[in-house]
């Protein structure tokens, strides 16, 4: 018999997860009717259409090299939410972690004046300390990692601030531009910016935030490391009586995610696209974006990659808006209105299974009853 | 001092508003993580009530209009959260996240479509309500009485009266505590918790105007709440999912929010000449600290968090 390809999990969650973005864009749609309904569609046109809206084709390289370079932070952010999804913990501190990784690089840089490479080592280790101490307070103090991710948030938010206020520029809150007082820690392009008509952020963050997805993805489904956290996740108790460490399973896992949530930032600052304003009074958005990219993508490392480009795609999109009649905030609105629908994705996928199992038993009854039809006619 | 006891009022009210919110949805069964998004938007209702309403509006009715809009629209943001986590059996973590960041942009998409519909140059996600605010206010020798205040002690009697002394508070926690239990006997779990996730809009809509209205006479819709809603959380783990308790947590975290905005005025504090941005961080460093010492023997609503399924056993 023919197998259903629909009963294939990775089509399954790819489905849920296009019926998530074609809803979130629908509503989004008739929010923008009800505040202006002149300019809606085009609207979501040009949110949808993002760099594409460049005239020149130069341009339009250029532009998705922008997205691209943001992409990178994002899917590192991404990565950090579903691996530790994937042990069984929530971690919504990945955006206190992108702070402080932000925080590492470019005092780092800036203010001590490294390379790049110690400069994305120093950040791995900060994000990573960063991340063990939700993973301590869960492990030996039973504090919900959610809470204590979102206090920590706040908490790097006001302490990057603080430190990053040393190497800021003297009247501006914006941190100095790395491409001039520290050059030595622009991460090396190797040619990639050429690709993208000469765009100079384009950097190796790119292709490395691919390569460490895949790295997440071989360590959770091919290393024993991975097997003993993923069963951590799935039972604390029972990995414990198994004679695995379920103490350092947790730690371990918020330390890593910490880290792959710091590298963002890292890949993000030390391309000297953005700089950081130090006056800045709530935590970007970008470890909560990674939360939708994350489940976006069906908790998938290779998911998360189209997930994240796709995020990032709209988020901007939202620039090319008519700002006349809309704000940018509507790519913000239709992310997060994709996430409040993932949250149905296990519906979707119930639904399509029962809809794929109701046709197969309708089938195989018709086709009990065409055979037995033909034995009563062997009867007569 | 008496600046310091008004701040710490206020924000203790803000606090207590909203963790009551969470306790009566956690209580029912469901984590609402959504509290923050669900301020947001009850703000909103508020603010919007202030900023269409006749200026010569009686001080009572004002009051009174506030409170429903910012009532209103908390419910009707809460019901996304029913939708998506009773019957749906969502994952309440995402759903809660997701109605956070959807409360923020929203809003926001919102003001600025009004501002720039009133104003073709105006692009600010700002509502501004100096004349509004004054009905709130009653100044009693320099103190300024604020009539939240009050209404959050009503809420906490309240909510103490329900929870415990009703038959449908009963019921609603048993749906917390054992839902398979509750249904057994004949209680409808799947209402209960619709109850406990509406009751938490009305009281989140009400901490979000309150907030908003807690010093400042002009609001920025795109800076969210700054995380009150989270705070909100912790004083409800710190205050053991009890009225009582969530009062007096909320009293201690309310004065360390309020000596961020005040400490300039003691001499004391002002000598030791640290950084604004450390008290700043104050409420948020304290709150994790004490929910290290206290969440080993919590006392959290057993069921919470995991949606009801009738068929299982």
């Amino acid at each position: 018999m023919k197998k259903n390809i629909f009963k294939n999990p990775a089509v399954q969650a790819f489905i849920a997860s296009l019926i998530c973005i074609v809803l979130g864009l629908l509503i989004g749609y008739i929010v923008l009717l009800f505040i202006n309904p002149s300019g809606a569609g085009e609207a979501i046109v040009a949110v949808v259409k993002n760099f594409l809206n460049s005239s020149r084709s130069n341009l339009r390289l250029k532009n998705f090299g922008n997205t691209l370079v943001k992409t990178a932070p994002l899917l590192m952010c991404s990565l950090s939410v579903l691996f530790a999804y994937k042990v069984g913990l929530f971690n919504i501190g990945a955006a206190g972690q992108f702070v402080v990784g932000s925080c590492a690089c470019l005092i780092s840089s800036l203010g001590w004046g490294w390379s790049w490479l110690p400069c994305l080592l120093f950040t791995i280790l900060v994000g990573a300390a960063y991340g063990a101490i939700v993973g301590l307070l869960k492990s030996y103090c039973n504090v919900n990692e959610v809470i204590s991710g979102i206090m920590l948030n706040w908490i790097g938010l006001y302490t990057t601030n603080m430190i990053l206020n040393t190497v800021k520029e003297p009247t501006s809150p914006y941190t100095l531009h790395m491409a001039t007082e520290a050059p030595q820690a622009i991460l090396p392009s190797l040619g990639l910016g050429e690709l993208f008509s000469g765009n100079k952020y384009v950097t190796i963050a790119i292709p490395l935030a691919v390569i460490l997805a895949v790295v997440i993805m071989v360590l959770l489904d091919k290393t024993k490391l991975g097997y003993e956290l993923k069963a951590t996740g799935n039972n604390k108790n029972a990995a414990k009586y198994a004679g695995m460490a379920e103490k350092r399973n947790i730690i371990l896992t918020l330390a890593i995610a910490g880290a792959l949530a710091a590298l963002g930032g890292a890949f993000l600052y030390q391309t000297d696209y953005e700089q950081w304003s130090v006056t800045q009074s709530s935590v970007p958005g970008m470890g909560f974006n990674g939360i939708a990219a994350a489940f976006l993508g069906g908790l998938h490392p290779v998911g998360a990659i189209f997930s994240s480009y796709f995020i990032q795609h709209i988020t901007n999109g939202g620039a090319y808006v008519d700002l006349t009649k809309y704000s940018s905030q509507i790519s913000d609105l239709i992310s997060s209105l994709i996430i409040y629908l993932c949250g149905f994705v296990l519906f979707i996928k119930y639904a399509m299974n029962k809809s794929i199992a109701k046709r197969e038993e309708k089938q195989a009854q018709k086709a009990k009853l065409a055979s037995d039809t033909e034995k009563g006619g062997d009867g007569k | 001092m008496t600046l310091l006891l008004q701040y710490t009022l206020i924000f203790a009210s803000v606090l207590m508003l909203v963790a009551l919110g969470g306790c009566f949805a956690e209580h029912s069964g469901v984590i609402n993580l959504g509290l923050e998004g669900i301020m947001v938007i009850g703000a909103l209702g508020g603010a919007l009530v202030m900023r269409y309403m006749p200026a010569d509006t009686s001080a009572l009715v004002m009051v009174l209009t506030v409170m429903l809009g910012a009532i209103c629209f908390g419910v009707i943001y809460a019901s996304l959260l029913g939708v998506a986590c009773i019957n749906f059996k969502a994952d309440q973590t995402i759903v809660g996240t997701a109605l956070n960041m959807l409360g923020t942009a929203g809003a926001t998409v919102l003001v600025k479509a009004i501002n720039t519909a009133a104003n073709p140059n105006d692009v600010s996600s700002v509502i501004q309500y100096v004349g509004a605010k004054k009905n709130f206010l009653v100044n009693i020798g320099g103190f300024e009485f604020n009539w939240f205040m009050l209404i959050a002690v009503i809420a906490l009697v309240i909510a103490y009266v329900v929870l415990y002394k009703t038959k449908f508070g009963l019921r609603l926690m048993a749906c917390g505590e054992h839902p398979q239990a509750a249904d057994s006997v004949g209680i409808n779990v799947y209402k209960m918790r619709w109850c406990g996730v509406l009751i938490s809009g009305v009281y989140g809509g009400l901490g979000g105007i309150t907030y908003i209205l807690a010093g400042v006479s002009e609001w920025k819709f795109e800076n969210g709440v700054a995380g009150f809603g989270f705070l909100a959380l912790a004083v409800m783990i710190f205050g053991q999912w009890k009225p009582t308790r969530i009062a007096l947590a909320a009293l201690l975290f309310g004065l360390f929010r309020a000596l961020s905005n005040v400490y300039m005025g003691f001499d004391f504090l002002y000598s030791l000449n640290i950084p604004s941005t450390v008290y700043n961080m104050m409420p948020y460093i304290v709150s994790l600290v004490v929910l290290a010492f206290t969440s080993k023997s919590s006392r959290a609503p057993k069921a919470e968090g995991i949606p009801y399924d009738k068929g299982q056993r």
